[in-house]
């Protein structure tokens, strides 16, 4: 019972909630980008949250099942078929052994998620499937998946197809703020004179193409440090926005180090680094800073309130797909919205 | 020592006690991150001892950051132990040759013998001060004064696992392959990362390492002993804490 990779996408590769409590070893905790994408496509399929799924940028692949499965494709809008019939995205859908999924290109977010009945079982390393691409950890000897390869599914329990009770609107949804971004000052934020860190609020970034599951670069504001941009290494978490030397930040993501020697002159609200993750190369983006208290009052509302999303979720009526349903599911925002984060600035 | 307390985020904190490379805090930090593990206040998620701070992380579904900075406020002022003496380690170091292909320009840029060099670097006694950045990653304090040198400009795109490095004040001894801009005088036939041995890492942030330089011929036979599981490297004996 397997996965066959008939075509790949860019950066297609297992991830599961990744790898915890050992970043004191070195070992970051690698996981999806956007776990709330991962998590909704991993229920859909009547999956638990740890599942392993896959993950792709930009691009998904063609895949075939030796099983009858569910799957789901989620993180934002984008073309499925199985065969040649189109199927919506956000929601399961069956796939007969030998036929082929294709998953297209995502529009106006970067990161995808394709989950299946049963999960992907490869080897776990270190507790988790995760894969770590830069230390080649998990997943598939450690790498992104390739044209020809194969993936173990495992078994499943059976069940209905399932969407959600509602469907998920980027301008509609409780779950996904519009705005911009929220960020925590901190911890080297001393480290910057009043007016730098004054520019991190009044002016607009831009996301570059200088990108991976490590880290993005934004460009477009600089902000020197005082007195240099070496500090004695300490650690880091997905969410750091880290200045070195060249005065370009850079947001750490899941895939980042777990220590690093550039101080850090703020640290992303939890509920907004995957809204930041999605937004596509040459996106504006603004932020504004919150304190921690907020930001952790943010956190748990999300919690509590992508629970109750994964919770509500309803079978989908047999055969049937009513066209006003279909018509319904507005997911030009995806899970994300990123023209609400950047605003204006998108057009401007 | 008192620790100032940095919010990183919603999700963790900074314990910072030092900004410089001192010896004394990192042991003190380490000393509060064993017993932290050992009696993990519910929430917390990782603890991270580095040079002279400790990252905390922590689920704000379980405990607020207000709370747990209290919380660690108070265990560390009644906390007193300084912590146990790290186990020692006598690391076989293949010196120059392939991997260790800066040995003969550092010796003539310090202006002595490659066999001075060697004998420098062995003789000094290695803090492991924190292991991060990638798995496994030893960065050791304590390197000779006339061995600090300065990174390289331009950073090598590929540096073999092993390879045993100084940068700046600091020496390092590799657990994966990957870029890097430190200068490399040799190689360890150990693997201080290997996720399918258990344990997976061999040191310990606290860990005390000694360099023993040894032959091309030796360091082979200990890499395929090491490979094949036929040797697993152990701290001298007597000298576990």
């Amino acid at each position: 019972m397997s996965v066959d990779i008939l075509s790949a996408g860019p950066m297609l590769s297992v991830q599961d909630a990744g790898r915890n409590g050992l970043r004191y070893f070195g070992v970051s905790s690698a996981g999806p980008i956007d776990a709330n994408a991962m998590a909704l496509a991993n229920a859909l399929c009547g999956n638990p949250g740890s599942t392993a799924a896959l993950e792709f940028a930009g691009y998904g692949g063609r895949f075939r099942a030796s099983r009858s499965v569910r799957f789901a494709v989620t993180g934002g809008p984008c073309e499925i078929r199985v065969e040649n019939r189109l199927v919506a995205v956000g929601e399961s859908h069956w796939l007969a052994p030998g036929e082929t999924l294709s998953v297209g290109v995502l529009r106006g977010v970067v990161w995808g998620y394709i989950a299946f009945s049963g999960g992907i079982e490869t080897e776990p390393v270190l507790g988790s499937r995760a894969t770590h691409l830069r230390s080649g950890l998990g997943g598939v000897d450690g790498r992104g998946l390739r044209t020809g390869d194969g993936v173990r599914l495992g078994h499943e329990c059976g069940g209905d197809c399932l969407r959600m009770a509602t469907p998920l609107s980027g301008t509609r949804s409780p779950l996904f703020a519009s705005g911009p971004i929220r960020m925590i000052l901190g911890p080297q934020s001393n480290l910057f004179a009043p007016d730098i860190l004054t520019r991190l609020t009044s002016e607009t970034f831009v996301v570059t193409p200088q990108r991976d599951r490590m880290a993005m670069t934004l460009g477009g504001v600089e902000l020197p440090a005082l007195g240099g941009h070496d500090i004695v290494s300490d650690g880091t978490v997905p969410g750091s926005v880290q200045v070195p030397g060249s005065g370009v930040p850079l947001v750490l993501l899941a895939e980042s180090q777990t220590t690093g020697g550039y101080p850090k002159i703020a640290t992303i609200a939890s509920v907004d680094l995957p809204r930041l993750a999605q937004l596509p190369v040459g996106a504006s983006v603004r932020f504004a800073t919150i304190s921690r208290e907020e930001g952790e009052d943010l956190w748990v509302a999300q919690r509590r309130d992508v629970r109750a999303m994964l919770d509500g979720l309803v079978p989908k009526p047999d055969g049937v797909l009513s066209s006003e349903y279909l018509l319904s599911c507005d997911l030009v925002g995806g899970v994300t919205a990123p023209d609400e984060i950047a605003g204006m600035d998108l057009d401007g | 020592m008192t620790p100032s307390f940095l919010p990183v985020g919603d999700r963790a904190l900074l314990l910072q006690v030092s900004e410089i490379i001192d010896a004394a805090a990192n042991k003190r930090i380490i000393a509060f991150a064993e017993m932290l593990r050992t009696k993990c206040p519910a929430g917390i998620t990782e603890i991270v001892p580095t040079y002279g701070s400790l990252l905390v992380c922590y689920e704000p579904e379980v405990i607020r950051g207000a709370a747990l900075e209290a919380h660690l406020r108070g265990l560390w002022h009644s906390y007193a132990d300084e912590g146990a003496i790290g186990r020692l380690w006598h690391v076989p170091c293949l010196y120059g040759g392939e991997v260790g292909q800066d040995l003969q320009e550092l010796a003539d840029l310090k202006g002595c013998s490659a066999d001075d060099l060697i004998t420098m670097h062995c003789g000094a006694e290695y803090r492991v001060y924190m292991i991060g950045f990638a798995p496994g990653f030893a960065y050791l304090g304590g390197l000779p004064k006339p061995l600090h040198t300065p990174r390289l400009r331009v950073p090598r795109q590929y540096i073999p696992a092993g390879a045993i490095g100084i940068g700046g004040q600091q020496a390092s001894i590799n657990s994966v392959a990957g870029p890097s801009g430190w200068r490399f005088i040799g190689w360890t036939p150990w693997r201080n990362f290997d996720p399918s041995r258990s344990p997976p890492f061999l040191f310990h942030a606290g860990d005390r390492i000694r360099f023993r330089p040894v032959g091309a011929d030796e360091a082979r036979d200990i890499a395929d002993q090491v490979a094949s599981g036929a040797l697993s490297p152990e701290p001298e004996e007597g000298d576990t804490a």
